[in-house]
């Protein structure tokens, strides 16, 4: 046995990331204004919309839908939105600056295994909020599953890296945690509007649905409704999510500082 | 023999030709014609040291004298402009993960999550490493055993320091890079500290310690460099550094009467004499103080509260970084 074998680079050993994780999601847990506000404000919002008997009814103006229905995916998509824009930014910064990832840097484990960690942690609360508002609005509300529950999945994993893309972009350029804080806020507002969260996108004047199937929560909002009531998300949504998680994927890649 | 082959045998032999040179009491940190600039700020001009496996070295020097960039090319942090590092037989930047298997570092400045608590740091740091060290003896030695649950932020400022020399150490290295380990530790907590890295280096750690602390120099170090400037203005033991400070000795003490000062100004053993309040300063070489007592008591004066002053240190510190800095006048 060739212990020395050149070609194998030492790594660190592979339960480290498991602890990282755990500590990570340790501190989500003393920490949860993330997890409540993603969890929390949707489920308020949908068993008010549910106990709503109007928005019950059935509309030809939301394609067939009810008022209630179609508040399922735009909440779904304001969960990923706040945790992927508002609530990784600010503390990844944070890191930066009180120098964790620094001192990480000067131990066999690479810094980038914290960016990992935090981003599984945020998928997981993603997951478990869209999972209490599904079960939520099936057991309380009488809605269906998914009817295409492959689209449903390929839609969440899309929504969820094109967030995740634009958040670590913001942590990427943000000099510092208050200002992550603050362009998270000014990025995230607008971007729920165009999702359909004040104002439904059915019911937008032409050049606002334009811009709002361009954007990434408007984008979000698409690719979930369909398979949610009905066949595999269009083309144009999925591709938007896609063109979005890999544009500012490789920017954050590009731009981000350890230090 | 093909060439392919040759090469893996060439890297595989660097390896244990590193191993063999540590055997054999070749350096574990060795450092030639280091430069660092930060646009045009020259850090760190021209600064080489090798440290022998098993010692401590100790780098002294004001703040800004290039030796917190020292340390952070040392540990990989920043790429040199110019100049060689290696520790161990690695390079900081090229071999970075297997050298950080086996190099402990503390930074300045480095802080950990508010709502961690210590033990939950202290064992995921012990994760990353292949072979890490006790864990309950780390924290007794350094006193943090009665904090284990507790948040990191509410630590005080000396059990962070504490928490961050054991996080240098849990890895169980073979060199441990320490920039100003016992800052913000009260008498107590430097002296665990203290006790502890002597422990390492009676295992056969090698340390490399930055500090501002000529005690803790004096105490730990086997020799010292002083940096200034960005560059080495001396490199001793602490003993040979405080040697060059001053030649000779001084005696002070409180005279019993008036007398005349050429009562020791003609003794071949003093070189001057001074009055500084009450006492009486002097200065020179060989036995002084007999000759002094003596040369007084045969003038009718007794001298009282006799001190004699070995230089120290400090005085070399003192001189050998005022002597660097004079030339450059402007300096503010």
């Amino acid at each position: 046995m060739n212990s020395r074998h050149p070609f194998v680079r030492p790594r660190a050993p592979r339960a480290a990331f498991g602890a990282i994780f755990r500590n990570e999601a340790r501190l989500a847990w003393r920490q949860p204004a993330g997890a409540i506000g993603a969890v929390g404000i949707s489920l308020l919002i949908l068993v008010i919309f549910g106990e709503l008997p109007v928005f019950q009814q059935p509309s030809s103006r939301l394609d067939g839908l009810s008022p209630f229905q179609i508040y399922i995916p735009i909440l779904i998509s304001f969960s990923i939105g706040l945790l992927a824009l508002v609530y990784l930014p600010g503390p990844l910064v944070s890191y930066r600056e009180q120098g964790i990832l620094r001192r990480l840097s000067v131990t066999p484990v690479p810094a980038s295994w914290v960016l990992a960690a935090q981003l599984a942690v945020q998928a997981c609360l993603m997951l478990v909020a869209v999972l209490i508002i599904m079960v939520t609005s099936i057991a309380f509300f009488g809605q269906h599953a998914p009817w295409n529950p492959g689209g449903f999945l390929l839609a969440l994993v899309l929504s969820i890296a094109a967030s995740f893309a634009i958040g670590l972009c913001v942590a990427a350029v943000a000099p510092t945690s208050s200002a992550a804080r603050g362009i998270s806020i000014a990025v995230f507002y607008p971007l729920v509007f165009f999702s359909g969260l004040y104002y439904p996108m059915q019911l937008m004047p032409g050049v606002m649905l334009d811009i709002s199937h361009f954007t990434p929560l408007g984008a979000a909002v698409q690719a979930i409704v369909y398979p949610m009531f009905g066949e595999f998300p269009p083309a144009t949504p999925l591709l938007v999510l896609a063109a979005y998680a890999l544009a500012f994927g490789f920017l954050a890649k590009r731009s981000f500082r350890w230090e | 023999m093909t060439t392919h082959q040759a090469s893996r045998d060439d890297q595989s032999g660097l390896r244990e030709a590193g191993e063999a040179g540590l055997a054999a009491g070749i350096s574990a940190v060795e450092v030639t014609h280091l430069r660092k600039s930060y646009g045009s700020v020259v850090a760190v001009h021209d600064v080489s040291f090798s440290v022998a496996d098993g010692e401590i070295f100790g780098i002294l020097g004001p703040n800004g004298a290039g030796k917190t960039t020292t340390v952070e090319c040392v540990t990989g942090l920043r790429e040199p402009d110019a100049g060689t590092i290696r520790l161990l037989g690695l390079d900081p930047r090229a071999d970075r993960n297997e050298l950080h298997e086996r190099v402990g570092v503390q930074l300045q400045d480095s802080a950990f999550p508010a709502k961690l608590r210590v033990g939950e740091i202290l064992d995921m740091y012990r994760t990353f490493y292949r072979n890490p060290a006790d864990r309950a003896e780390l924290v007794e030695a350094l006193g943090l055993a009665g904090k284990r649950r507790a948040y990191y932020r509410s630590l005080s400022g000396g059990q962070q320091q504490r928490l961050s020399v054991a996080l240098a150490l849990i890895g169980g290295p073979r060199v441990a890079v320490l920039d100003e380990m016992t800052a913000g530790l009260d008498p107590q907590g430097r002296r665990d500290v203290w006790q502890l890295i002597e422990q390492l280096r009676d295992r056969g750690t090698t340390i490399v310690l930055v500090t501002h602390s000529m005690e803790e120099a004096e105490r730990l170090c086997d020799r010292v460099a002083l940096i200034d400037g960005g560059h080495i203005v001396a490199l001793d033991t602490p003993a040979g550094l405080a040697a060059r400070a001053r030649d000779g000795k001084t005696v002070r003490f409180v005279p019993s009467g008036p007398f005349d000062e050429g009562v020791l100004t003609r003794l071949a053993e003093v070189a001057g004499v001074e009055r500084d309040g009450r006492h009486v300063v002097v200065t020179g070489t060989g036995e002084l103080v007999n000759a002094v007592v003596l040369a007084l008591h045969a003038a009718g004066i007794d001298a009282r509260d006799v001190r004699l002053d070995a230089a120290s240190l400090e005085d070399a510190y003192v001189r050998l970084t005022a002597e660097h800095e004079s030339p450059r006048g402007g300096q503010p």
